[in-house]
């Protein structure tokens, strides 16, 4: 198991949070002591044993095909921050070749 | 008590309106200490107290909400700054819609840590909510606005939401009665979703049978939540006062170490002796797992919550940050300036335990001894009805008192995470009172456990311990 070291800056990237430098300095030893508590799961014999996801596992079901309203379009949209012609507007995602 | 109101509503003693008026006047006089509600509608409500039909079980009967769970034209906040701004609830959970169908009245949005992450509901991004019983204390967490309300008498019954005891834990607290159903006995849809293998609603109420009554309503199959499962469910009040004469009630060895109160250690073996004279055989059990409980919660919720709380991104609801750069900026400002400090903290170590050379070591891993932690409870079925034990290993600590140190708050969470690594149900009936660490008469909590969607002989035992 690795030890403990987490790049917190490099982890929040991927996740989408842009962190000041005192959250990182904040963060970086609250979270190594947490892995660091987790690593304690390595010493377990895990050989052979399946992996639980779900405590009561449902699988294939299918429901009836059958058609429901669903929300209607002003209902979507009441909590967009930003809306425009019946549509969520967003920054341009597509830049210019 | 519910059942007490519902006779004064069908005798005509009392009106639906005038038990809302009663307690709009109880949260105007009190709520500004405690901090339970966010926020309250009592216009809509008395708009639906007058359509309300008093044959129905919960006939007229207001039911405080959690305010992770969506109910129509009401605000949702999570207790989060990211959905405090303008979000209002686009459609009714799949449990209100329920209550709505048992006559019930959803009335008030209950503080809560920040996505139901916390267990003391000092997270919230609001308020603070603070405990009746001594208001230098927290209520618990993360349902701490339900609980508190509940015991404060601003509320009859809530409901709230428990991913690893924020049903319980808060319950045992404020003392009051807070049951986790088994994972799939109600339907999620309209929770906000924290971490989706763990997470059930289920009602904090001042007795029982209250809580019994409300399950009744909310239990059920959904096919809006594929998880839901499409199970009989049994009448919940036949047998609540069945008592517990020879059913065999399991203590686990490990529940009772080091590091328990010894207030809280002589109150729960205290009420576990009362179960005794009643005729139930105490029975010591193992549940050798249990010092690697913490852990593997601690790995597989924050994953989960991880992947849930990407869908918090500025774009379609909640809070967007101005004038972003580019999409990928507005993401990571919404995301910065909308989340509290445990909410990222619990993103980050969720996306480092999923990300590619950490996965098996540490998510892939946890999975695994989730499943050693369900046999241990299945195990220990073998030879008992239910389990007995304590639901925190202290009477409610003061404020403040760990806000530092994530991992100490997290070993608190001891005694109840595993009832939702292994999916059973929990319940927490309040046992008497103890002095802890300057704190007067603060209530203690006694926790059963039984197998999964062992919920009547759950309540039955409860009834019998509520004695």
């Amino acid at each position: 198991m690795p030890h403990s070291h987490i790049d917190v800056r490099y982890v929040a990237n991927l996740a989408r949070l842009e962190l000041t430098d005192e959250e990182v300095a904040t963060f970086q030893p609250q979270l190594e002591a947490i892995l660091h508590h987790a690593e304690a799961l390595s010493k377990l014999d895990v050989t052979g044993i399946e992996p639980t996801a779900h405590p009561a596992p449902v699988f294939g079901r299918m429901r009836d095909d059958i058609p429901h309203e669903s929300l209607p379009p002003a209902a979507v949209l009441q909590n967009a921050p930003d809306q425009a012609q019946g549509q969520i507007r967003v920054p341009k995602v597509v830049t210019d070749a | 008590m519910i059942s007490t109101l519902r006779q004064q509503l069908v005798s005509g003693e009392t009106t639906p309106a005038a038990i809302l008026e009663r307690l709009a006047g109880e949260i105007a006089a009190r709520d500004s200490r405690t901090g339970a509600y966010l926020s309250h509608d009592l216009d809509s409500a008395l708009a639906e107290a007058a359509a309300a039909d008093l044959s129905l079980p919960l006939g007229g009967i207001p039911i405080a909400i959690k305010d992770n769970i969506n109910v129509l034209g009401q605000p949702c906040t999570c207790g989060s700054k990211f959905l405090s701004e303008n979000y209002k609830s686009p459609y009714d959970a799949t449990v209100i819609r329920k209550l709505r169908a048992a006559g019930a009245i959803p009335f008030g949005r209950m503080n809560q840590d920040e996505f139901a992450m916390g267990s003391s509901t000092e997270n919230s991004a609001l308020q603070t909510t603070r405990n009746p019983h001594d208001p230098e204390r927290i209520p618990g967490g993360s349902s701490g606005g339900s609980a508190a309300s509940v015991a404060d008498g601003t509320a009859i019954a809530a409901l709230g939401s428990d991913t690893g005891g924020s049903i319980r834990q808060p319950a045992s607290h404020c003392g009051v009665v807070g049951l986790k159903p088994s994972y799939g006995r109600v339907s999620r849809y309209g929770l906000v979703a924290f971490a989706s293998s763990l997470d059930q609603i289920g009602p904090l109420t001042q007795t029982v049978e209250d809580a019994a009554l409300i399950l009744q309503a909310i239990a059920g199959f959904d096919p809006a939540d594929s998880t839901c499962l499409d199970a009989p469910v049994p009448d919940y009040l036949t047998e609540l006062n069945a008592g517990v004469k020879g059913l065999k009630l399991g203590v686990p060895k490990e529940y009772f170490g080091e590091g328990i109160d010894p207030g809280v250690r002589k109150n729960v073996e205290a009420a576990i002796q009362k179960l005794a004279a009643q005729g139930a055989e105490i029975v010591e059990i193992s549940l050798p797992h249990t010092e690697h409980a913490v852990a593997t919660y601690y790995v597989i919720a924050p994953a989960e919550a991880s992947s849930n709380l990407s869908r918090f991104d500025g774009i379609r609801y909640g809070h967007r940050a101005a004038n972003p750069a580019d999409i990928l900026d507005l993401y990571k400002k919404s995301r910065e300036e909308g989340f509290g400090p445990e909410v990222k903290r619990r993103i980050i170590l969720g996306t480092y335990v999923l990300s590619s050379g950490y996965y098996d070591a540490y998510y892939g891993r946890a999975q695994k001894v989730r499943t050693l932690i369900r046999r241990d409870f299945e195990n220990a079925f073998q030879q008992v009805d239910a389990i007995v034990s304590p639901v925190a290993p202290t009477p409610a600590r003061r404020l403040g008192a760990f806000s530092d140190d994530p991992l100490h708050e997290y070993l608190s969470d001891i005694f109840t995470l595993s009832a939702n690594l292994a999916g059973i149900p929990g319940i927490s009936v309040p046992c008497g009172t103890t002095d802890f660490d300057g704190g007067k008469n603060l209530p203690t909590g006694l926790q059963i456990l039984a197998p999964h969607l062992g919920e009547a002989k759950l309540l039955q035992i409860a009834r019998a311990a509520e004695g």
